[in-house]
């Protein structure tokens, strides 16, 4: 590991993935180009990636010259990856930012189902955080606020006895489960 | 908070519709945005559908791409804003597939200047991803006025754009270098992050202005920790390039300094990361960075303490005793529960434990060991390598580790470290050459990898005959041939002759034993057997040398290649096999980078490399396009890398010769560094020294900026007249200079004038014409010399410039080309006298093999002898010397 001073640029980040938990691809973007051109080696490495993290829950972890930090939830993982050199903390700041972005989008119910309903939002979502490598916004609050498009929420005293029922249920599903 | 919820039904079947998603399905959906009245509901899954399957990795042709993308740009008449911004997300999807992109160039311009909000800083984003240089002018107006805007998304989204789209029209975003600076002054964090990052990527060929932005930033705090991260690595770039600027009290260094003290978590790393990896750091200075780091190895965020553990690591290398301070920390690290983290730390700990604690850090890792995956183990065992090689006193201890390991269950991978590891203590520690062989032989009594036995046996043949009892070593060779396959078995013979050539006392009983394996089921056993019982039979020493004793020397590939070309092209001749060019040997630089390569976590899964190829037999590919290089014979030898001009001059010029039997080829590699010159006919006048003759010129048409070219000069060596060949020739570089654009790289006009440049001279030594061969026995080879009618040359020098024995040791085998045999470019600490044993061959293919005994006195004194078969080459290098 040759001691290396970090280009200054803002070119940061050489990737972003969503898995499922059986390591296919529900979203994934690369924003270099000299890193896995093809779909074929983008495929291959994040197979080679799940493969490495899916078990062990440690948060970060260092493959084929990338430096890849992960969180999972339920049956979704979720990578953000920079070079071997960058500093891993801002790594890590857009994937919390990510996360946080996708479960507010989801309201907590962080799964695969859910992300596949609210795709093009989530997609959305991605596409604030970061555009071709650079860190657009880090802060999941207003990267929500930008992707909140749609106007058909009721306000809370305006719905249905069913539907309060429902999400209470669902919140105190996921925090039993958390 | 909003919502994202859909209708109930649509729950239901949610996730279900982007199973087995087909791009034509998906194709022939995306025609209702065609419809005359666009229904978002409608649309906007098709969309998503359509942008999923893109991401999937399916393939658009141009022409249904750009079929999609036109049926797409209907739907700007909705005014859904979801749908809105996949149209956004699926022009810049699909800019670089399909065809005619920018009709939608005004739509976007529109949306970008609107009142909505919502749209502006992504149309932004989606109008430069379709724009090119020359459509850049007509929104450039636009785009400085989103630069400076008050929201500060859109103002991020046009500073971001500016620096994607100064790849391809740098000169206009140049322009934009005030709105930038405007904006780095902004409220907003992302802004005031990105508006810097613009404004050094405009300014950072300029030092002054970098220097004055960096001045400015550092006084007035920034609020992003993006920022200041960005704004640490520009200052660290600063200190690195620039040397005077140093000084413990540098405004710049106190600035990374003061960022240890930051709020945010991420600057101060960033500022510990800048300070440990600048050269210039002394290890005072190191240590406020050093505690920041030790901090985060107690962190609850694996995160966190990866980055310290992997930093630390990285000091470890230049500053080991700083890194002690840590060592208790990185203790508690081994056990963590991220293997990543634990194995940096061992290896860490590794680096920079003082020998007295190698025995309790081996105890530690003894009890963990069995735990962690075989990829692991193979770094720890590399950490142990290394440490061997560091405290060679304590080769019991890591000795009996790495034989402990050695018994334990492993993959092959694993196993051929250990062995490698053993091997190489082996090699470099005489004293525990015994017992290394000793584990060895018990491991290979139980060895499941014939690659690994093999390389085993072929070592054991090597150096067990020069041990103090090389016949407790035949036992377990000969135990080999009686259980393992055939391949281990043709080891073991070869293993076994080696012992009857060396020992003249075990001869009889190896005879017998060879007699045995005569009677093999193998052909290659049973031939080998034959083969050596034979050479032994004549009890030759010279044959013993050159049979059993010394490995071939020439390259394998090299030798397959030319076998190859041989069976096409059949001659009459009889095949030479010293045609075949001789295998490189690995300079201790290679050695040493291979070493260093190892153990490192980033190379882990990499590219696996090609097989090494001989430096000549690139070369020798490279210079074919020489007219008549092919009667020059095969390529004897290239040097290193000689520069003829400083690496800052307008042309940079650097020398590599290349040695063939009577020839010298001459390569220039140049590099024009004025970007508003061309060059042609490039050429390099020599004056060479008397006796050479001039035989062919070989020009660079043209060398355009920034690009290099090779231009040659081919002499033939003096005939008959072998102190003349080591000269110093003049050189002048000529050339036809034709002014041209910088921008452009085109010529004004089609006149060119000539020039010159004058280059420093260019040296032909001895050590160009000598190629390092390795001999492994080279007393017998010395012994051969004497009677097979040698020249013998012997003279004595006084090296007065040398102060010590490794500097004298070194300066000869690098003057005279030579290769040291047994390890004897070793000097064993504490030792006054030494002597060195060198061999290699001259051009022509004349064996030179040289003794050189030294002495420290007040300088060094050498008696040097030099045995050759051709008397003048003994002559020149006694001359060379003095």
């Amino acid at each position: 590991m040759e001691g290396y001073l970090l280009e200054p640029t803002l070119y940061t980040i050489k990737g972003i993935a969503i898995l499922d938990n059986d390591g296919n691809r529900i979203l994934a973007k690369y924003y270099d180009k000299n890193i896995f051109p093809t779909a074929k080696e983008q495929k291959a490495f994040e197979k080679n990636l799940f493969n490495k993290t899916h078990r062990a829950n440690a948060e970060i972890i260092m493959l084929d010259g990338l430096t890849c930090v992960y969180r999972s939830n339920v049956d979704l993982f979720f990578y953000v990856m920079g070079s071997s050199h960058e500093n891993e903390l801002i790594l890590m700041s857009v994937l919390n930012c990510l996360y946080d972005s996708v479960s507010q989008i989801l309201r907590k119910n962080v799964e695969k189902r859910a992300v596949l309903e609210s795709l093009d939002i989530v997609m959305l979502a991605m596409d604030e955080i970061v555009d071709g490598g650079i860190i657009i916004d880090a802060d999941s609050g207003s990267v929500v606020s930008r992707v909140a498009l749609r106007n058909d929420d009721i306000p809370i005293g305006e719905q249905t006895v069913a539907q309060v029922f429902q999400s209470a249920k669902e919140q105190l599903k996921w925090s039993l489960l958390k | 908070m909003n919502s994202f919820k859909r209708d109930k039904k649509e729950e239901e079947d949610g996730g279900s519709q982007f199973l087995n998603l087909e791009k034509t399905t998906v194709l022939q959906e995306a025609r209702i945005f065609n419809e005359t009245s666009v229904n978002p509901r409608k649309c906007t899954p098709v969309l998503t559908k359509l942008l999923y399957a893109i991401n999937q990795g399916e393939t658009l042709s141009a022409k249904e791409a750009t079929d999609v993308f036109f049926a797409m740009t209907k739907l700007f008449q909705s005014k859904d804003a979801v749908l809105r911004r996949m149209v956004y997300l699926g022009i810049k999807e699909l800019s670089s597939l399909a065809d005619d992109v920018i009709i939608v160039t005004s739509s976007l311009t529109k949306d970008m200047t609107g009142k909505e909000d919502t749209y502006r800083a992504a149309a932004i984003r989606a109008l430069c991803s379709i724009t090119d240089a020359t459509m850049l002018q007509a929104i450039e107006r636009y785009m400085k006025q989103a630069i400076v805007d008050r929201n500060s998304a859109v103002s991020s989204a046009a500073l971001v754009s500016s620096l994607h789209m100064s790849k391809l029209a740098p000169d206009v975003v140049k322009r934009w270098v005030n709105e930038a600076q405007e904006a780095v002054n902004s409220d907003n964090v992302m802004v005031q992050y990105h508006a810097l990052g613009l404004l050094y990527h405009i300014r950072k060929s300029d030092r002054l202005a970098v220097t004055k932005l960096v001045a400015r930033l550092t006084r007035m705090s920034l609020k992003s920790p993006y920022a200041v991260c960005m704004l640490i690595r520009i200052t660290a770039k600063l200190l690195e390039e620039d040397d005077e600027a140093g000084g413990n009290d540098s405004p710049y260094f106190n600035f990374i300094e003061a960022c240890l003290r930051h709020k945010s978590e991420m600057v101060v790393y960033e500022a510990a990361h800048a300070i440990v990896n600048l050269k210039r750091t002394t290890s005072r200075e190191l240590v406020p960075a050093l505690s920041v780091l030790q901090l985060f190895c107690g962190s609850a965020k694996a995160t966190l303490r990866f980055a310290a553990v992997r930093t630390l690591n990285q000091v470890a290398i230049s500053h080991p005793a700083a890194v002690t301070a840590c060592n208790l920390d990185l203790e508690n690290l081994i056990t963590d529960s991220n293997r990543s983290i634990a194995t940096l730390a061992i290896t860490t700990l590794l680096k920079t434990g003082a020998e007295s604690s190698v025995d309790r850090l081996m105890k530690q890792i003894a009890t963990f060991v069995s735990e962690i995956s075989d990829e692991f183990k193979v770094i720890v065992v590399q950490a142990i390598r290394a440490l061997a090689l560091k405290f060679p006193r304590k080769h019991g201890v890591l000795m009996n580790f790495l034989s402990a390991m050695l018994r334990d269950e492993g993959g092959l991978e694993y196993k051929a470290s250990i062995a490698d590891t053993i091997i190489t203590i082996i090699e470099d520690n005489p004293e525990a050459k015994e017992s290394g062989l000793a584990h060895l032989c018990e491991f290979i009594e139980d060895c499941e990898h014939v690659s690994l036995a093999v390389r085993i046996l072929h070592l054991l043949g090597k150096e067990g005959p020069k041990t103090k009892q090389p016949s407790r070593y035949i036992r377990f060779i000969y135990n080999r041939v009686i259980l393992e396959c055939p391949s281990i078995r043709a080891a073991a013979v070869s293993a076994m002759a080696q012992f009857g050539a060396s020992c003249p006392d075990l001869l009889e009983n190896i005879q017998v034993l060879l007699a045995r394996c005569q009677m093999d089921s193998d052909d290659e056993v049973r031939d080998r057997a034959t083969y050596y019982s034979n050479i032994l039979a004549l009890q030759d020493k010279s044959l013993y040398n050159n049979y059993i004793l010394d490995p071939l020397q020439i390259s394998i590939t090299a030798l397959e290649r030319s076998l190859k070309e041989y069976i096409q092209n059949p001659e009459e001749q009889p095949f030479d096999i010293k045609s075949v060019p001789l295998a490189a040997v690995p300079t201790p630089e290679e050695k040493e980078m291979k070493h260093k390569a190892e153990g490192m976590l980033v190379t882990q899964g990499g590219p696996v490399k090609p097989p090494p190829v001989s430096r000549e037999e690139n070369f020798a590919e490279k210079l074919s396009i020489i007219p008549g290089i092919q009667q020059l014979g095969p390529l004897f030898k290239s040097s290193d890398v000689v520069e003829l001009t400083e690496s800052e001059t307008e042309y940079f010029v650097r020398c590599i010769k290349h040695c063939f039997n009577n020839h010298l080829v001459l390569q220039f590699d140049c590099l024009n560094t004025l970007s508003d010159q061309l060059l042609e006919q490039v050429r390099v006048q020599l004056e060479p020294s008397e006796g050479y003759r001039l035989l062919l010129d070989v020009p660079c048409p043209r060398l355009p900026y920034n690009e290099s070219g090779s231009c040659y000069v081919v002499l033939q060596f003096p005939e008959d007249d072998l102190p003349n060949t080591v000269g110093t020739f003049g050189a002048v570089l000529k050339f036809v200079v034709k002014d041209c654009d910088p921008a452009t790289g085109l010529p004004d006009t089609d006149e060119g004038y000539d020039d010159e440049y004058m280059l420093e001279d260019l040296e032909i030594t001895l050590g160009d014409q000598i190629r390092r061969v390795t001999r492994a026995n080279w007393a017998a080879a010395w012994e051969e010399a004497a009677t097979e009618g040698y020249t013998e040359m012997e003279d004595t020098y006084s090296l007065s410039s040398m102060h010590t024995l490794e500097e004298a040791v070194q300066s000869i085998a690098s003057f005279l080309g030579l290769q040291p045999a047994e390890r004897t470019d070793r000097v064993p600490e504490g030792k006054t006298v030494h002597t060195l044993l060198l061999s290699g061959m001259f051009r022509g293919g004349a064996d030179i093999l040289v003794r050189a005994k030294l002495a420290l006195t007040d300088g060094v004194t050498m008696q040097l002898t030099v045995r050759s078969p051709d008397p003048a080459i003994a002559e020149l290098i006694t001359s060379a010397v003095g």
